[in-house]
């Protein structure tokens, strides 16, 4: 009976089988650090879920993600943490990179909760900036009123 | 005879010369060691007040740039060696001065560091936050220096400072391969340590083996990281060296105002003591004079 038993168990190895990856057992929990220049949000905490809006667009990290290196784009970065809930910040640009130890630091410029920005002044801004932008003829000008306008946009519709 | 009298006519001169100091000279001195002493203390207050600041933004900066830092620890980028590398060298300190070694120790870094990559045949550029470093570097080494930033030091340093000079390094054509930032990194209220980070051109990542690993990124990508790297570790390095050099300040003023409160003690000493003498010398001549007449 030991034998069969040991034969069963070998036989995969016979068989090469090919199945999916491990599943989570044991995987390394994500080490999440989201920080701006000026306030740290999250330091090397573990979290179930994060999404980031990057410029070549949004997806999710869960631990043991794929390595990678994104950058940030204006937009909503929300944090799932274990407990099921989940918080929200605007992030202006910034950088995100994902290790193959499933560590993520998420650097922001700029980053706030969401229920600091005000939606009037966002949109106030928003009009401003489109004003502008037929005003300027100047490159670098028109580059940074295309930057304010693509922020206020963002923000605009993260609080809508 | 003559020569007796002539040498009687010298010597009173010579005694002369060694004077003890007037009660006005003394009273002078005193004043103004006081005003010094004054003065120090207030430069230690504001230097404390400033320092508690200064820590207080050093914190999350801390954990900002050890995070920008954890690509080249955790996909261990280096370098290659073979190839005679470009070096640039980033000195951080500040404009002001009495605040102890803080310049002095990154100026003996990078002028070691200097000698270490020319022995090597390499090239080396230096940029030079703070005037302090631009003075003491102009002399020797005035051929390797790229860039001077100054009116670092007045205010606290923020991210668009950082980003400034990381601009100007970029614009400035000059292609390093890797390079490093040499800074005052902080550890207590009274210590603090001469530190280096190191940055790395976006070839020199691209082009390292373990940068494998990391999915999906094409250089557009790439270069918007490196550069954004560079300016956080430039913001980390500005934040570390302010705080340092707070502290700094903080010593050295509060020592320069121990030393001027001994000055003043012993100079009040001396001064009773002349004092003392002053009227006993009066007494003496007064009562000599009077036994005279009688």
């Amino acid at each position: 009976m030991m034998a069969a038993r040991f034969l069963r168990r070998a036989l995969p190895v016979l068989r090469q089988t090919r199945c999916y990856a491990e599943a989570a057992s044991g995987a390394p929990q994500m080490s999440f650090t989201f920080a701006s220049p000026t306030q740290v949000y999250f330091r090397e905490a573990s979290v179930k879920q994060v999404d980031v809006p990057t410029l070549t667009g949004a997806f999710g990290i869960l631990p043991a993600h794929v390595p990678t290196l994104q950058v940030l784009r204006p937009g909503v970065v929300t944090v799932f943490n274990e407990d099921g809930s989940s918080a929200k910040y605007f992030v202006s640009s910034g950088s995100v990179t994902v290790n193959a130890d499933s560590s993520v630091q998420l650097l922001a410029e700029e980053a706030f909760p969401l229920d600091q920005l005000d939606i009037a002044a966002a949109r106030a801004n928003l009009e401003k900036a489109q004003a502008d932008l037929s005003g300027t003829t100047d490159e670098a000008a028109r580059a940074e009123v295309q930057i304010s306008i693509e922020a206020n946009e963002a923000i605009v519709k993260a609080l809508e | 005879m003559f020569a007796r009298s002539s040498a009687l006519v010298f010597s009173p001169q010579w005694g002369q010369v060694r004077n003890m100091a007037t009660l006005k000279d003394i009273t002078i001195r005193l004043k103004s060691i006081k005003n010094i002493q004054k003065i120090t203390k207030s430069m230690k207050m504001v230097a404390a007040a400033k320092y508690a600041r200064a820590e207080r933004q050093l914190k999350p900066a801390r954990v900002y740039g050890t995070g920008a830092l954890a690509l080249y620890e955790k996909a261990d980028i280096k370098a290659p060696e073979e190839k005679a590398a470009k070096h640039v060298i980033i000195g951080v300190t500040s404009d002001r001065g009495l605040c102890g070694a803080i310049h002095s120790g990154v100026a003996k870094t990078i002028k070691s560091e200097i000698a270490n990559l020319t022995g090597a045949g390499k090239e080396v550029m230096v940029i030079n936050v703070g005037d302090k470093l631009k003075a003491l570097l102009h002399r020797t080494h005035g051929k390797h220096i790229m860039l001077n930033c100054k009116e670092i030091g007045r205010k606290p340093p923020t991210f668009g400072d950082a980003s400034v000079i990381a601009a100007e390094l970029l614009n400035s054509g000059y292609e390093f391969d890797q390079g490093s930032v040499i800074f005052n990194r902080f550890r207590s209220v009274i210590s603090y340590k001469t530190d280096q980070k190191p940055i790395y051109s976006i070839d020199t990542v691209a082009n390292s083996e373990s940068m494998g690993i990391y999915d999906d990124i094409d250089a557009d990508v790439l270069r918007n990281y490196q550069e954004f790297t560079l300016v956080n570790i430039i913001y980390l390095a500005l934040r570390e060296s302010s705080t340092s050099e707070q502290s700094a300040r903080m010593t050295a003023m509060d020592s320069a105002s121990n030393n001027a409160s001994e000055m003043i003690d012993k100079l009040t000493l001396t001064f009773n003591r002349t004092r003392q003498a002053v009227i006993t010398k009066e007494l003496i001549e007064i009562i000599s004079g009077a036994a005279a007449l009688n």
